[in-house]
């Protein structure tokens, strides 16, 4: 080790994380590994939030209300009641009548396609080797969920039983 | 298992794996079963049209299928937020997965007859 060291910046020891030194004034700081994720006047914008920390936790809160929404459903509509031959469109307006079911209904296709979209952001982010590709199987992926997510909505909001 | 891998194997990763393949599966059912109820907002005909599809014997069987890729993507997340949020999460994570596989089998064995009675009924009579 030679003499080419501190021009660092020396901040208090509670600014560590600022990733200018330690600030204790001892040159040997500058050989301390910063953490990883450190945030920097340089980090850029895009990296400087918590993104994928909520998309975890989202993940989470989202799957744990899922599996009451989708399991109900299910229930409901295969397994009670003679299964799936009872449905048709009279059955649909049978339960849109009441709000509670419309609200299941909105609430379940929004975390749902929410849910398996970042699932699916996951998984192209992992197999998809080339920037190009991720890009565009991801912008697809998108697009396809936000027209679902709005379609699904649509017709909740304006399902006319006397159509 | 060869040296210089991630991949590990046994209960860990071969969870992991299902539950990909579960999500991805369920992701696309999901953007057909939107558009076939979106129907409703066209006419009752061409919504009981293409939910007789949903009753005939294939389909029927495939229902079968979604509702267990449906359960073990649900019991299998159940495990994955304990891993994360129970502090004794990581040491069982194994006693956690064979209880999933245990009340999948369960209820999948209950679900057998009610999902696929309309056609078993079909087939054989009462």
């Amino acid at each position: 080790m030679s003499t080419e060291i501190s021009d660092a910046l020396v901040v208090p020891s509670a600014q560590a994380h600022t990733g200018k030194g330690l600030g204790t004034g001892n040159p040997a700081d500058e050989f301390v590994i910063e953490p990883p994720r450190q945030r920097t006047a340089k980090t850029p914008r895009r990296t400087r939030t918590n993104f994928e920390m909520l998309a975890w936790l989202f993940m989470r809160l989202s799957g744990i209300v899922l599996v009451v929404l989708i399991l109900g459903h299910l229930l409901i509509m295969l397994v009670l009641d003679g299964g799936v031959s009872k449905i048709g469109f009279a059955f649909v307006a049978g339960r849109w009548a009441s709000p509670f079911w419309q609200g299941w209904d909105l609430l379940m296709l929004w975390l749902a396609m929410l849910h398996g979209a970042n699932g699916m952001r996951q998984v192209i982010n992992d197999y998809a080797d080339k920037d190009s590709t991720r890009l565009w199987l991801k912008g697809l992926m998108g697009t396809a969920t936000v027209f679902t997510v709005l379609l699904g909505t649509l017709v909740i909001f304006t399902f006319d039983p006397n159509i | 298992m060869p040296a210089g891998t991630l991949y590990r194997g046994r209960e860990g990763m071969w969870s992991w794996v299902a539950h990909r393949v579960t999500g991805v599966l369920i992701f696309f059912f999901l953007f057909a079963h939107v558009l076939d109820t979106a129907l409703v907002r066209v006419s009752p005909e061409s919504y009981d049209t293409v939910i007789q599809t949903y009753k005939t014997p294939l389909v029927n069987l495939m229902e079968y299928g979604l509702v267990a890729a449906i359960l073990f993507h649900a019991l299998n997340g159940l495990r994955v937020v304990a891993v994360d949020f129970w502090s004794k999460g990581p040491k069982y994570q194994k006693q956690m997965l064979w209880t999933v596989v245990g009340v999948w089998v369960v209820l999948m064995a209950g679900a057998f007859y009610p999902i696929l009675q309309h056609t078993l009924v079909d087939w054989f009579g009462k």
